[in-house]
């Protein structure tokens, strides 16, 4: 008897002419990040593949058109995604201590409708996963927020925003690695290194981790 | 392993790159790396090299470099008026410097990025992978900053170095004047990218160049970041697009309405603020047509007789 097929709707899209993109999902969706990451580690098996990296629901493959085209890599890429995924181990957990006294948090508990103390609590409660790495050296989206803490981002970004801020827009949540520009609302601060240059990788978070956020010293 | 160049005037930013770090992509680190990989490669193998090795990618104002001993470089990618000892000299050319020879240039005559090569290769600090400089993070290349005056290059000892004058025929390099960029249509198509003319604007780099022109209109919806590639061309609500380049931020959440072809990238690599572009709209058939006959070109170095 053949396993067990679960169905998944994958769009296959050109990315130039030596990567693909590959898109399970455009939601927030902790199973189907899941998916991109198992299908991301079997892609990266093929020797045409020169890098496919997961994110959120979507796995960019990066391949070497003069060993695949892109219609064999697609087919490749539909048959893996179909393919019962692996168990899922969890990630590894990162308990990361949080200062809440971010510029924003004020503002964003008044338009929430809720205390500050509430929004701490609602933040500091669940275990987020990292649905990327990504952006700058060492930032990951983390998600989903609890449904109470979904915003828009700011109509207008910082022009700097102080590295270890802990920040939320949308539904995810994350810690700025470096000063960089910004439009997320900034709720506390986290001592965290998160870039670690002198390893290899060099990103305390990794795509599939997990991260639990505490109220404590930073 | 020799000293092969003192640096005697930067120019305006001198970084050592090579193919870059892509697998440090899924750290959020820039794959970096040279912004025209064919004028790179034909440097290297004019010199003999890997065509990865290490150059020296020269911007707009190029360096003034005296040679520590006798070596052979070879210049290529932009015109930036190449002189040794003073005198005009051939670039995509194996030159040999003599021991004190001065290599510099008069001024930028067209295109960009000028890229040297020295056989043996340059000899740089490697991190994750690549001695490309990664200025954001300070890493790789000559200790992660652009060169400095009084830098000394260290070169790879070269046991059987190709002949000297051997060239690249002109009809092999890129056509560099040519901004008509070929693009394939991304994730997110949107046929107003193709046709319009746009303009480098003066904010772009190395991690990309925003484009000023007529707003393309890409939806504007914010979607969850995804990973992108050199090339993409990023819509973000404002309709103004940005063409990602080497040193690009490795996810992004805007709209990717085009990719540039690869054999199209040295092209853009050559662009400088004020200067038109235009993307038109290719298949995959276009881009690996291209893509073969540059691998062509430079395969047609890899060998030589005496």
């Amino acid at each position: 008897m053949p396993p067990p097929r679960s169905r998944i709707r994958i769009r296959i899209v050109p990315l130039g002419d030596s990567a693909l993109f590959a898109e399970l999902t455009t939601r927030l969706d902790t199973a189907l990040n899941t998916r991109a990451i198992a299908l991301a580690a079997a892609l990266q098996k093929r020797r045409d593949v020169r890098r496919a990296t997961a994110a959120h629901g979507t796995v960019t493959v990066r391949f070497d058109p003069d060993q695949v085209t892109h219609e064999a890599l697609a087919a490749a890429v539909r048959r893996l995604a179909g393919k019962r995924p692996p168990v899922e181990e969890p990630g590894r957990l990162h308990r990361i201590p949080v200062v809440y006294d971010g510029p924003d948090l004020e503002e964003v508990a008044s338009r929430l409708g809720i205390s500050t103390r509430e929004l701490i609590e609602l933040h500091a409660r669940p275990i987020y996963r990292v649905f990327l790495v990504g952006f700058v050296p060492g930032w990951a989206y983390l998600g989903p927020l609890p449904d109470q803490l979904v915003l828009p981002r700011r109509p207008t970004p910082r022009t700097q925003v102080p590295a270890g801020s802990v920040a939320i827009a949308g539904r995810e949540t994350g810690i700025y690695p470096f000063p960089t520009p910004g439009g997320w609302h900034l709720i506390g601060r986290a001592s965290v290194r998160l870039f670690l240059p002198d390893s290899d990788p060099p990103s305390l978070f990794r795509t599939g981790d997990r991260v639990k956020f505490f109220e404590g010293e930073a | 392993m020799t000293a092969a160049l003192r640096v005697a005037n930067p120019g305006l930013l001198t970084t050592v790159q090579d193919l870059g770090r892509p697998h440090a992509v899924a750290s959020g680190v820039s794959p970096g790396g040279a912004m025209d990989r064919f004028a790179h490669a034909a440097a290297n193998l004019l010199v003999g090299n890997d065509r990865g090795a290490p150059t020296l990618e020269c911007t707009v104002r190029g360096p003034r470099l005296l040679a520590e001993g006798p070596c052979m470089v070879a210049v290529t990618g932009a015109d930036l008026g190449l002189r040794v000892n003073g005198a005009e000299a051939p670039t995509w050319t194996a030159i040999a410097l003599d021991e004190g020879a001065e290599l510099s240039f008069a001024g930028r005559r067209s295109g960009t990025r000028a890229y040297v090569a020295v056989g043996g290769g340059i000899v740089a600090d490697r991190w994750l992978g690549s001695a490309s400089t990664d200025l954001l993070v300070g890493r790789g290349g000559l200790r992660g900053r652009a060169l400095m005056e009084g830098d000394v290059l260290e070169a790879a000892a070269q046991a059987d170095p190709p002949p000297v004058g051997r060239s690249l025929p002109e009809d092999l390099r890129p056509r560099y004047s040519d901004h008509a960029l070929h693009a394939i249509p991304g994730p997110h198509p949107v046929p107003d990218i193709f046709g319009p003319t746009f303009q480098v604007s003066a904010a772009s780099n190395r991690m990309g160049y925003r484009l000023d022109g007529p707003a393309v209109h890409a939806g504007g919806d914010e979607l969850l970041s995804f990973v992108v590639v050199a090339g993409a061309v990023q819509v973000p609500s404002g309709g103004r697009p940005i063409l990602l380049m080497a040193d690009h931020q490795t996810a992004g959440g805007y709209p990717v309405v085009a990719v540039v072809a690869g054999a199209w990238l040295p092209v853009a690599a050559q662009l400088a603020p004020g200067d038109e572009l235009r993307f038109v709209e290719a298949s995959l058939d276009d881009a690996l047509a291209m893509r073969a006959s540059q691998r062509e070109a430079l395969d047609s170095l890899t060998s030589w007789s005496l």
